[in-house]
Parts: structure tokens; C-alpha cells; sequence
């Protein structure tokens, strides 16, 4: 593997991640950047893909899910996670549902000034709500997801991963 | 116009094995139901997710038939989600909304356009395959048995008389017999799903 391919997050590891913690269903709302993502996971037989058309109904789904003893997760955008707010609080905070949300977090940047204001309150937000999470980058990150399904499964309360690669290895 | 407690009457009869989220009638289901160990009455945990809740319990237990009482107040907050469910197309899910064309809880305050509005038409509209809507309730009980032994996803709009509430919610009386985690674990056992 090249260096360039180890600094990325692939999709394959993603998918991998969900199988590995077994995940029945992925409840989401695509953006550009994760369109390889959606592709490997509609072709992923153990997954069922449950489309919103706006993130916070996300919430309300995965909570009746979990409810019936499935495993689901929430795949949006950080400006999503925003709309989502009373949503997260009541369906999932409320009904103490643990789950890992990935969050891809646009505007991301280890580098220079984030000019993106969807990047500049995300973690405002989600500090608002007293949410754990974690940031993803590369491959090489992978464990902090399978953090995140762990702490998620003890704490029974919504743990965010933060995908801060802008999903490099998404769109190709 | 019916009555929501003559509503929630009709389909508690005919209930069976399958799972009630009394959403809105709740306070009518409740006192009345003889399998609360299958009953989801969370109240209101967020406005406008009642549909979705019951989609996801609908997908989660597709060998059960999953019964929603929605309200147009909160369908009107989430009129997409009536396109999600309608692509999922739950065969077991029964999807029952009760039109009284206001904010009853805040104190009747009439929902945007409230006499012009055909929900099952959207219904339709979004891609379930089965809509319907009554205003009386002799009309709703005689097609409510044949509606319900019919796949899902089915949704059923019911014009209801509003139960305007003006006092402050803290003053009201809770017909809440169980926290909504509690109905949450109680419904698990009642399915044998290990915690």
C-alpha cells in the first residue's frame, strides 16, 4: 500500500467495521463524497439501507429499530448532525439508544483556517449535547471505530465518528 | 368526525398479536389495553418522528404487524419520511393518522391549510400502495378488519374531534404509567430480545 492510500479512509474499511460490529442496518442520507461508500453497501448482503430525505428522521428510525433489537447506524453529513438536534435529543438521547452516528465532517482541515462554517460549529454542537466522538482520518484509524461501537453499547447513548478525510477514497 | 377514544376502540378489538404505538391516542389506548407488554406509548420523545419509529420497529420485526397511531401535526413536520417508508414498503406496517387539524396540545391552533389538505392522497402520492381516509367512525370500524388482514404499508387518515389542552403542560395529568425506557425494556422481553 502506498503512503498516499494508508493516509486516506477507504470505504472498504468503513464496510469493514460495520460487518465486523454487526450492523443490520445503515440509516442515511448521501452526500457526493460518499457515493463509493453507498455503492459497497448496497452490494453488501448482511446491510439494509434505509433512505432519508432529511437527516433528523434518521433518529426516530434508528431508535424504532433498536427497539425491535436491530443494529443500526446513522450515516449523514455534519450539517445533518445539526439539523438533527431535537431529533438526537428526544428519539435517541431520550430512548437511551446506543449507536454509532459517522458524521463526514466537511470543512475539515488539519490545515491554514477552516473557511467552512459547517466545520466551525460542528464540534460546538456536538459538545452541546454532551456527545462522545471520535475522528477518523485514515485507515490507520479504524480501531477508533471500533472505540466508538464499544463505548456506544456500554454508555447506550449515540457516539459519533467524526470522518475528517473528506472521504478521499469515497468518490473515486 | 369521530371521536379518538371510538378510534382507538375499533382497533383495539381487532389488535391481536401485533405491536400498538398509540402515538397520539395514547391516552385513550393505554387504560384500555389488555397486552401493554406490546404496547410503545412514548408520548412525544420529538415531534414529527412518530412515523419513523414505527418504520424502524416495522423493518426491525417483520413477522409482526407494527399498528401506528400518527398525528397530521406530525406527518406535517416530516413529509418526507412518508416517501422512505413508502421505498421500504413494510408489509406489516399499519399506519393510522388522527386528523383533529390543530395543535391540540398548545391549545388548538389550526395546522397550515387544515381543511384543504387530503393526507391519504399524499399518501398516495409518496408511493404506499394502500391509502385511505375516513371521517365517520361506522365508515372506519366496517373497512378497519379488511384493511388490517391486507399488507402494509397501509395508511388510514381518521378526522377526529381536537381535545384542546390550554393548561401548562407541567399541570396536566401524566397518563403515563411507565417511562418510555421502561416501555422500551418491557417490549424486549415481551419479543425475547436479550437486552
Amino acid at each position: 500500500m502506498s503512503e498516499t492510500k494508508a493516509a486516506e479512509l477507504s470505504p472498504e474499511t468503513v464496510l469493514g467495521e460495520m460487518k465486523k460490529h454487526g450492523v443490520t442496518h445503515v440509516v442515511y442520507l448521501p452526500d457526493s463524497e460518499t457515493n463509493w461508500l453507498y455503492l459497497l453497501m448496497q452490494a453488501e448482503p448482511s446491510l439494509r439501507l434505509v433512505g432519508v430525505t432529511r437527516e433528523g428522521h434518521a433518529a426516530s428510525i434508528a431508535a424504532g429499530l433498536a427497539a425491535g433489537g436491530a443494529k443500526p447506524l446513522i450515516l449523514i453529513q455534519n450539517t445533518g448532525l445539526m439539523e438533527s438536534g431535537d431529533s438526537l435529543r428526544g428519539w435517541l438521547l431520550g430512548l437511551e439508544v446506543g449507536l454509532v452516528m459517522m458524521v463526514g465532517y466537511r470543512g475539515w482541515t488539519r490545515h491554514g483556517v477552516t473557511t467552512d462554517t459547517a466545520a466551525t460549529y460542528t464540534e460546538r454542537f456536538i459538545n452541546a449535547f454532551g456527545l462522545d466522538y471520535y475522528l477518523v482520518e485514515s485507515d490507520a484509524d479504524a480501531p477508533r471505530i471500533g472505540h466508538a461501537f464499544a463505548e456506544a453499547a456500554k454508555t447506550r447513548r449515540p457516539v459519533i465518528v467524526l470522518v475528517g478525510d473528506e472521504y478521499h477514497g469515497f468518490n473515486r | 368526525m369521530m371521536y379518538t377514544a371510538d378510534a382507538v376502540k375499533a382497533v383495539l378489538a381487532r389488535r391481536g398479536e401485533a405491536i400498538v404505538i398509540p402515538g397520539r391516542g395514547g391516552r385513550h389506548w393505554v387504560p384500555l389495553s389488555t397486552r401493554p407488554g406490546l404496547d410503545v406509548p412514548l408520548g412525544d420523545p420529538a415531534m414529527g418522528g412518530h412515523a419513523g419509529f414505527g418504520l424502524g420497529l416495522a423493518l426491525a420485526r417483520p413477522g409482526r404487524k407494527v399498528i401506528l397511531f400518527d398525528s397530521e401535526g406530525d406527518i406535517l413536520m416530516s413529509l418526507g419520511m412518508l416517501v422512505t417508508i413508502a421505498e421500504q414498503q413494510p408489509a406489516n406496517f399499519y399506519h393510522l393518522m388522527l386528523d383533529n387539524g390543530c395543535y391540540a396540545t398548545t391549545g388548538g391552533q389550526p395546522v397550515p391549510n387544515a381543511d384543504n389538505i387530503a393526507y391519504d392522497a399524499i399518501a398516495r402520492g409518496a408511493g404506499y400502495p394502500r391509502a385511505f381516509a375516513f371521517a365517520e367512525l361506522d365508515d372506519f370500524a366496517s373497512r378497519w378488519p379488511a384493511i388490517l388482514d391486507g399488507p402494509g404499508p397501509v395508511f388510514v387518515a381518521l378526522k377526529v374531534f381536537p381535545e384542546v389542552e390550554n393548561a401548562p403542560i407541567g399541570r396536566r395529568r401524566r397518563w403515563q404509567t411507565r417511562s418510555r425506557t421502561q416501555v422500551i425494556t418491557d417490549l424486549r422481553a415481551e419479543l425475547g430480545i436479550v437486552q
